[in-house]
């Protein structure tokens, strides 16, 4: 069997978060009663002429240039087509001059994803289908509510340079976190705020042209993401390796059973007789408000990850930093370690320890503080991460925690005696170490320094500072 | 076509509609017959961009009113007939 290439180009909507609709100053907000955040131009009555909401076109650019796009003169069109969530019969979209193109996103393990375009359109009315299984198909009436009508939308398009599940989850992951730095919209998925298509083909190999294609639609998680492409690759490997075709066609997520099926077969763009908006004037910014922009914008997460890898001293990627950024504290972090706490240790307790509610707020220096505690050896890992439980909850300083729970660092000279007595006690043990440490064995050498740190914790009941048994086991070998 | 626009039309307006969309299609044969190949399209007639308006919220309509003037409504909702197909 010969090994198959999946490419994926994905097809990314983001709400914008302002304040007003794309062209009207009907309210933008999720979750208020139906058809109340509507006025004319929302619902397509005669008469209602659009206007272009600035901000809109302000968090256009912001992406554009967060995603080293070429920003340039746009037109909107009118993509027609006959479906209630329009009250106007058409949808209004960048077709042919949209506002961003040629630009890319880099991973954070550094593969660049090239960027078709970035385009504002505005969002559709929500239908809600009754009868049947609750899918248009079979439904008997649907419900329209047209709140989220003329909501403003960046429709980000990816070339085809994905080439699997994990890839493209990560680039909605990163993509979200750009769009969430720069203030862009509030990406959030499970209402909708983010939404994403796939396009998914397969081919034999990298050398071979493109596959036909299939678009996924209603995946409404990262997870759904990962699942649905996994099984429209096989699924189209299935057919092609069965010595049958794959259709173009778009296809729907099911999250229930796993499966994507048929939905339609693909609509050419003739299908919807775009037309330039005649409502709508050509949008043009000029360089200088661009400009402004640009030295407005806050610093995005491939450089706060640079930043904090430079500062915690480990290199990129690194997990652990991609999610301390992914989670918004790498600003605390870097307090921290300012405030002199060790780096490392810090990077490891904000990623581990601190992940969950009120993790956030806790103040760097007392991190800093606590963490000072366990580098100086009065503390061990675990009792640092059991001092750092209470203090979310408690304004008491580490130490006074960590006295009140009794976790008081070994006298140095009571830990030399312990460490000496479990040697000693362990004679055959003990030659195998020294043996193992002579032959320069560090299988065997960490397989047995273990045996003896873990008899040394027993006794001392985790009181013991793991560096400075460590040291006193090194001693020993040495003499 | 007047069906179509739920436009209710008497026949002597019908006839006087039919003309005038009879010379409209004339005149858009007239302009589809010249060779326009070097013309780069217009999008617009006026010499104006960059119309934008401040991202302030401004009046909403009456729910009960826009409802009222519905065929079908329910829970708060325009009620439509089944849709064949998926939207785009």
């Amino acid at each position: 069997m010969s090994e198959w290439e999946t490419v994926i180009g994905l097809e990314v909507h983001a709400e914008l978060a302002t304040e007003t609709k794309m062209f009207s100053g009907a309210p933008n907000k999720f979750g208020s009663e139906p058809n109340t955040n509507v006025d004319p131009v929302s619902l397509g009555l005669p008469g209602s002429l659009p206007v272009l909401n600035e901000k809109a076109v302000e968090l256009a650019i912001r992406l554009g240039i967060a995603l080293n796009c070429d920003i340039r003169p746009s037109v909107f069109s009118r993509k027609n087509y006959f479906y209630p969530d329009m009250p106007k019969d058409y949808q209004v979209s960048q077709y042919d001059e949209p506002i961003n193109i040629d630009g890319f996103l880099e991973l954070p393990d550094g593969t660049r994803i090239g960027i078709e375009r970035a385009h504002l359109e505005e969002d559709t009315g929500k239908s809600t289908h009754v009868g049947g299984d609750g899918r248009i198909t079979g439904a008997q009436y649907s419900l329209v509510d047209y709140n989220r009508a003329g909501v403003p939308l960046l429709e980000i398009v990816s070339r085809p340079d994905l080439r699997s599940a994990a890839d493209a989850r990560a680039y909605v992951a990163e993509l979200r976190a750009i769009l969430v730095a720069a203030e862009v919209s509030d990406g959030k998925m499970e209402e909708g705020s983010l939404r994403v298509d796939a396009n998914v083909s397969v081919r034999r190999s990298p050398d071979d042209p493109f596959g036909t294609r299939c678009e996924i639609k209603n995946l409404n998680s990262l997870r759904s993401l990962g699942r649905a492409i996994e099984y429209e690759a096989n699924r189209q490997i299935d057919l092609l390796e069965a010595g049958e075709s794959v259709r173009q066609e778009t296809r729907h997520w099911d999250e229930n059973d796993g499966r994507t099926h048929t939905m339609r077969v693909k609509e050419e763009a003739d299908d919807y007789r775009y037309f330039p908006e005649p409502d709508l004037v050509p949008l043009d910014p000029d360089r200088e408000w661009i400009e402004q922009i640009r030295a407005a914008m806050p610093v995005l997460p491939a450089e706060r990850r640079t930043r904090l890898a430079a500062a915690a001293g480990v290199e990129l990627p690194h997990d652990g930093v991609t999610l301390v950024v992914e989670r918004g504290q790498d600003e605390q972090a870097l307090a921290a370690v300012n405030a002199g706490g060790d780096p490392a240790r810090v990077l490891v307790h904000i990623e581990q320890n601190l992940a969950g509610d009120g993790g956030a707020d806790l103040a760097p220096g007392r991190l800093a503080a606590l963490v000072a505690l366990e580098t100086g050896g009065t503390l061990t890992p675990t009792q640092a991460k059991e001092v750092l439980a209470e203090m979310l909850t408690s304004d008491a300083a580490p130490e006074e925690i960590a006295a009140a729970k009794g976790f008081e660092a070994m006298d140095t000279g009571d830990l030399t005696a312990l460490v000496d007595g479990i040697i000693d006690g362990h004679p055959d043990e003990w030659a195998q170490l020294a043996e193992a440490h002579a032959a320069d064995d560090q299988k065997k050498l960490k397989k047995l320094s273990g045996f003896f740190t873990g008899q040394v914790m027993r006794q001392s009941q985790g009181k013991a500072n793991g560096k400075l048994v460590a040291d006193r086991i090194q001693e020993r070998l040495q003499t | 076509m007047a069906r179509l626009a739920r436009l209710e039309l008497a026949d002597d307006e019908l006839d006087m509609f039919t003309g005038q969309l009879a010379a409209v299609l004339d005149h858009a044969a007239d302009v589809e017959a010249l060779d326009l190949g070097d013309v780069p399209p217009t999008s617009h007639p006026y010499p104006l961009k960059n119309v934008l308006r401040p991202d302030v919220v401004s009046a909403t309509v009456d729910t009960a009113e826009v409802l009222g003037a519905a065929p079908k409504v329910e829970d708060g909702r325009f009620r439509v007939p089944a849709i064949v197909g998926e939207a785009p």
